[in-house]
């Protein structure tokens, strides 16, 4: 008790009276602040530039430019078929959505806990709320910078046609909006992994590189084998790439799903289990610094 | 309602940081074994002692990063176990060095960390306060090794802290930097800031401590005002000379002219290799490590 006395006449016997006590800024203002500050540091890191913003955009040039003169993807014999550029552009966007997310956070954050940035913020009044703000909202700016620029790419360069019904870009904003969350928060939750900044390149790549390939995203998700397509059901990103194909792809292609439905619902259950998910563990594990180690 | 009894100066209310018996254990070996200290508001506090005595745990501890196995301590009347972002707000934090990407420029950095803080300084005066006015537009990933450590610097004090925690603060800096930082540590001084210095560097905590203390295995084995530390004996001058079997000879002694008179009257000429010699801070230091039998090992990183 007399902790407490000590702690308010201390502070109005210091040498900095004449300052006063102002009040510490808000939680929200700060976490506003970092999310400026945040997005102005990923653009100046030209590997996480690379490697998470542009490395989507450039696969989809190359498998355009590749498999173009396969012909068409249809979803069925003697069926209308669709550009091999916009069979994949939902897969793209969705491998966009872990990258930046995913990739880009465990790496992120792993790096920062090992070159003593985290410390350091531990040792201010930075609250872990308005940090974690200032990562989820980099990771939404610069995912909708990301997907947006693959857009108009795909529109402009490609030739690839977007949908034209609202519904579909319905479908598109909230599987876009749950699927970035879902993957910045799992992106905080992995950054607990890796022993050292070095090795989170290491540990998070293999991990995040064999979803996208299991899940959709290089290959063609219902020419994988039946087992693969389980394993990959129980990961988020299946369910992302699932719910962009149900936005840009014809309605014709559902066929080719594991129940030949879109499966809004399972996509929105599925995102929401991992977003918990990524929200308990990221709680349950983030540290300014390696405690008594 | 005794709002009195507080101003009355028990050393609870006075002290910036009480310690009484602190320990910390790591796998049952004990890295601080029993410390009590009292850092008086306004005070800089110098703590010395080889690399693995225990410096950088204490300090740890009082800046919340670590918690402590036994003991109690208090922290701007806080226990720093629980201290929270209001408490903070009132410490400034300068870590041995951190390797950070820099991407931000040096005015970027402290524009941002000064909005954390309730009542910052000007980062215009931070900046001219640590000498990079020039390097204010340039990113930290370019700057060189001791300019790095200003912006540390800086980012410690940008939030006007009540109590300043400075780790090895000028370690790669040159010699007329540091003459530059001992300066603005003063002015710091002078406003009422709180210091608790760690260093290697035997002359800064002379020129900038009111008092010191020196870690030795996890203990405090001496605390006093710089210029007493390792008490009056340790500081009695030394004179030395070779006999004239050219053996060598060592003599303490608080008059060392009469003693050189005798030897060269005894001698009846001058005597070879005379030295007299008055200890340091850092020989008392040494010797005081020496004697509690610390590894040569870190004597050589003392000296560095």
């Amino acid at each position: 008790m007399s902790e407490t006395t000590t702690t308010t006449t201390g502070a109005t016997h210091t040498g900095h009276g004449s300052h006063g006590r102002a009040t510490r800024p808000g939680m929200l203002r700060i976490g506003a602040a970092r999310i400026g500050f945040e997005v102005k540091g990923y653009f100046r890191s030209p590997d996480a530039v690379f490697f998470t913003f542009l490395f989507p955009l450039i696969m989809l040039g190359i498998f355009t430019a590749a498999f173009s003169a396969a012909g068409d993807i249809q979803p069925g014999p003697n069926a209308e078929g669709i550009s091999v550029g916009a069979y994949y552009l939902p897969g793209m966007l969705a491998a966009g959505m872990l990258l930046s997310g995913v990739q880009n956070l465990a790496v992120d954050i792993a790096g920062e806990k090992g070159d003593g940035t985290l410390k350091r913020l531990g040792g201010t009044p930075l609250s872990p709320v308005s940090y974690f703000l200032g990562k989820i909202g980099q990771v939404f700016v610069t995912g909708v910078l990301q997907a947006a620029l693959l857009l108009l790419v795909a529109a402009t360069l490609l030739g690839i046609a977007l949908p034209t019904d609202p519904d579909a870009w319905l479908t598109f904003a909230w599987v876009f909006v749950l699927g970035v969350g879902t993957s910045a928060l799992l992106g905080i939750a992995l950054s607990a992994l890796p022993r050292s900044g070095k090795s989170a390149t290491a540990v998070v790549i293999p991990i995040v590189l064999v979803l996208q390939f299991i899940s959709g995203v290089y290959l063609q998700f219902s020419q994988l084998p039946e087992w693969m397509q389980n394993i990959a059901s129980v990961f988020p990103l299946k369910w992302m790439a699932q719910g962009m194909r149900a936005a840009f792809l014809p309605d014709d292609f559902k066929v080719l799903e594991q129940t030949q439905e879109w499966d809004l619902g399972l996509v929105a259950i599925a995102l929401l289990l991992w977003l918990v998910v990524g929200l308990v563990v990221s709680r349950l594990t983030f540290r300014w610094i390696r405690r008594d180690a | 309602m005794d709002i009195t009894a507080p101003a009355t100066g028990n050393s609870a209310t006075d002290a910036a940081i009480r310690i009484r018996g602190l320990r910390k254990a790591y796998g049952g070996v004990a890295a601080v074994d029993g410390i009590d200290l009292d850092i008086a508001r306004g005070e800089t506090f110098a703590l010395l002692g080889p690399n693995g005595a225990g410096k950088s745990t204490t300090v740890e501890i009082l800046e919340g990063y670590r918690v402590r196995t036994a003991g109690e301590v208090s922290v701007l009347g806080t226990d720093p176990a629980h201290g929270d972002l209001d408490w903070k707000a009132r410490l400034g934090i300068v870590l041995q060095s951190a390797t950070e990407s820099g991407v931000y420029t040096v005015r970027e950095q402290l524009t941002h960390f000064a909005r954390f803080y309730p009542d910052p300084r000007d980062v215009d005066e931070v900046i001219a306060a640590v000498g990079l006015e020039e390097k204010a537009r340039t990113r930290i990933s370019k700057l060189s090794g001791g300019q790095r450590r200003r912006v540390d610097v800086a980012l410690g004090i940008v939030g006007r802290p009540e109590l300043l925690f400075l780790d090895e603060p000028t370690t790669g800096f040159d010699p007329e930097a540091r003459r530059e930082f001992w300066q603005l540590i003063r002015g710091l001084k002078a406003e009422g800031t709180t210091i608790l210095l760690t260093t290697h560097y035997l002359d800064e905590a002379a020129q900038l401590g009111d008092r010191a203390g020196i870690i030795l295995g996890g203990r405090l084995v001496d605390v006093g005002r710089v210029d007493e530390l390792g008490g009056r004996e340790a500081r009695v001058p030394i004179v030395r000379w070779r006999d004239p079997s050219g053996a060598p000879r060592e003599e303490r002694t608080e008059a060392p002219a009469a003693l050189v008179a005798s030897v060269v009257r005894e001698l009846g000429g001058e005597p070879a290799g005379l030295e007299v010699i008055r200890p340091s801070l850092e020989d008392i230091y040494l010797e005081l490590v020496r004697s509690a039998g610390a590894e040569t090992r870190n004597e050589e990183e003392a000296l560095a």
